[in-house]
């Protein structure tokens, strides 16, 4: 290290002398830094924030009893079978063993919340009016580590008892209720029941608040005659993007059917991972022309000092020292610069989340910056690899007698 | 024997070699350097002076024959070894007093220690500073080379050769770019270094006056040495 000290002392001395050069490119830099900082900030919000609303609202891995197919007699081998089948109607069915299903779930770690859920068709009546509904039977402690029910009540409380039930306000607006009112279930399977509204949800997804009716998983079970049984288990994953992954695997060991959020929502993460791409492409092309713009000063440079360096080589400079020296000035072209962008870029971001259109809010991890700062002074060695390669092999009697 | 510092064997160097314009500068030249030498080196312009000077200062390499420092043969050794050599051994002066502009005198003085050994010890410094001041320019250390004249700067250029204590030094028309009262005080200062340094000096010039001054003096005519006395 302190061999190093003297290649820092006249790396810092050459920039400080060519200030003017040193002082441009540091801009060159930091304006690419912050670009790329902002940027990437910029996605990783508006990410973040589409995420999170898709996923405010649902589990990241469903379980579901996989279709009923129709069984074909096996035929001996050689044997041309033509098949004129119908598809069976898929009735409402409990997954098998879903109790202990749930409890082997509850021990793997990769999962932060597991919740059975009976789910069916209904009817919702109130004197004229009929609106079609699914009933979502839950154990409140369960499901709202799924879906958080508490942020997204509107009126009334968050409570599931005896005959309540939880609706969406797009559903409440339709048929005129409040808080308090009397609406009559139709599941098709026994009496009709008459229940009370305890509370109005909004989850912000019009289909949803249209649709969904929350009540206690016993009450359901009755009203859609699977006394006992589920229909869905919803799971919760600690790191979002591996939900593919595990819900492959528990497909596998339950042999239910298993879909991902990122399954469910291909579309979505189509348009995400595009626009990652293009994210990425405009940061690789801007750190392209940083690494260029380090590498033609530095070039620059060696030409100016080609008589100084043949001076420090008959000084007993070593052709290392000599590559140390230039090296460490792309160095800290990076480091500076990116210093100054990521301040930049902070400043660009405050503006954007003070005086911007407020649609999301964008965070500047800390790790974004500690990546920027070292990927840009790893980006100036790299850059001034080639100019200090030549200035290491300069031939001292023909640099000293350069002028 | 053990008076001898550097010798030379045979040595030759060509120029653009293989090519159609390949050129012999200098044909073997056989030369033996002593501990107290005060050596001359004349000889007319073009004569393959400042050539075989930068062979000497291992800057550059003879195309045959060898130069022995200190009894060791520098032919097969690799620049990192012929580097850390010339810095320990040797010490260079050259006719435009070649500084580097962006250090004060001090620091351009003690850059052949800082390449040597990292960061200077305040020994390191305090030999720099004594250096400074055995070249009569204790006042001007923090001063840049811009703001330096001619005598003065190649007076900083002597005290940095003389840094890491060489056995040799090696000086390429130090005076020829200098008016004659400069020239004679930078002269008299090698004479100075020559006794109280114990350093070897040898130093190319085209002044009669200056070389009648020296104990030896070497005469190169086209790439051959005539009467070395
Ligand atoms: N790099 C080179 N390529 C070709 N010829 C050279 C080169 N350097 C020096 N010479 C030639 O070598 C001869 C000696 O040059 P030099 O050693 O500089 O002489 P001096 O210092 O005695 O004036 C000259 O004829 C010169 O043209
Ligand atoms: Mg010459």
């Amino acid at each position: 290290m302190n061999k190093l000290w003297t290649e820092w002392v006249i790396a810092i001395a050459f920039l400080r002398e060519g200030r003017m050069q040193t002082f441009m490119i540091t801009i060159g830099v930091a304006v690419g830094v912050a670009v790329i900082v902002f940027v990437s900030a910029l996605i990783q919000g508006l990410q973040a924030n589409v995420i999170e609303r898709t996923l405010g609202t649902q589990a990241h891995i469903r379980l579901l009893q996989p279709d009923e197919v129709n069984r074909l007699v096996p035929v001996p081998e050689g044997v041309v079978q033509f098949v004129n089948e119908d598809k069976r109607a898929q009735r409402l069915r409990s997954i098998n063993n879903w109790q202990q299903i749930v409890a082997a779930l509850d021990e793997r770690t990769e999962l932060t919340a597991v919740s059975p859920i009976v789910s069916g068709p209904a009817l919702v009546l109130r004197g004229e009016a009929i609106s079609s509904v699914a009933l979502v039977g839950i154990t409140l402690e369960r499901y709202q580590q799924i879906v958080p029910l508490q942020d997204y009540m509107v009126s009334g409380r968050l409570s599931i008892g005896a005959d309540e039930v939880l609706i969406g306000s797009q559903l409440a607006q339709d048929l005129g209720v409040r808080v308090g009112s009397k609406i009559r279930l139709d599941t098709g399977q026994q009496e009709s029941r008459v229940v009370n509204i305890a509370g109005i949800f909004e989850l912000g997804v019009r289909e949803l608040d249209a649709r969904y009716v929350y009540l206690d998983l016993r009450q359901a079970q009755s009203m859609l005659g699977l006394i006992g049984g589920v229909t869905v288990i919803d799971l919760r994953v600690a790191d979002i993007f591996t939900a593919e992954s595990i819900a492959q695997s528990i497909g596998r060991l339950t042999q239910l059917r298993s879909e991902s959020w990122i399954m469910t929502n291909s579309q979505l993460m189509n348009a995400l991972s595009a626009q990652s791409l293009s994210t990425n492409m405009i940061i690789v092309f801007v750190g392209i022309s940083v690494a260029f713009g380090i590498a033609s000063v530095l070039s620059v440079s060696v030409v100016q000092r080609t008589r100084e360096i043949g001076i420090l080589r008959a000084t007993g400079a070593s052709q290392q020292q000599i590559l140390r020296v230039f090296l460490l000035q792309g160095a800290l072209f990076g480091l500076f610069g990116s210093i100054f962008g990521v301040a930049a870029s902070y400043a660009l971001v405050w503006v954007f989340n003070t005086f911007g259109p407020g649609l999301f809010y964008i965070p500047v991890a800390q790790s974004l910056i500690v990546a920027a700062v070292s990927l840009a002074t790893i980006t100036g060695v790299i850059a001034a690899a080639i100019p200090a390669r030549r200035a290491a092999q300069l031939d001292p009697v023909e640099a000293i007698r350069y002028v | 024997m053990s008076n001898e510092i550097m010798r030379l064997k045979a040595l030759k160097k060509s120029y653009n070699i293989g090519m159609p314009n390949e050129v012999e500068v200098l044909h073997g030249i056989n030369l033996t350097l002593s501990v107290d030498d005060f050596t001359a080196l004349v000889g007319p312009s073009g004569s393959g002076k400042s050539t075989l000077l930068n062979i000497m200062g291992l800057l550059d390499q003879p195309t045959s024959g060898e130069l022995y420092l200190h009894g060791q043969a520098t032919s097969a050794m690799d620049d990192l070894e012929r580097t850390q050599l010339r810095g320990r051994a040797l010490g260079f002066v050259f006719q435009f007093h070649h500084l580097i502009q962006a250090f004060s005198a001090l620091d351009n003085v003690l850059m052949p220690l800082m390449l040597h050994q990292g960061k200077p010890d305040n020994e390191a410094r305090d030999r720099a500073r004594a250096l400074l001041a055995a070249v009569g320019l204790e006042k001007l250390s923090d001063r840049r080379p811009n703001q330096l004249s001619g005598g003065q700067q190649q007076r900083v250029a002597i005290a940095r050769a003389l840094a890491t204590n060489p056995a040799l030094l090696l000086a390429d028309e130090p005076t020829g770019n200098l008016d004659s009262k400069s020239a004679e005080e930078v002269f008299a200062l090698f004479r100075k270094i020559q006794s109280e340094h114990d350093c070897a000096v040898l130093l190319v010039t085209h002044d009669p006056r200056l070389s009648a001054q020296c104990d030896r003096t070497i005469n190169l005519v086209d790439g051959r040495i005539v009467d070395a006395l």
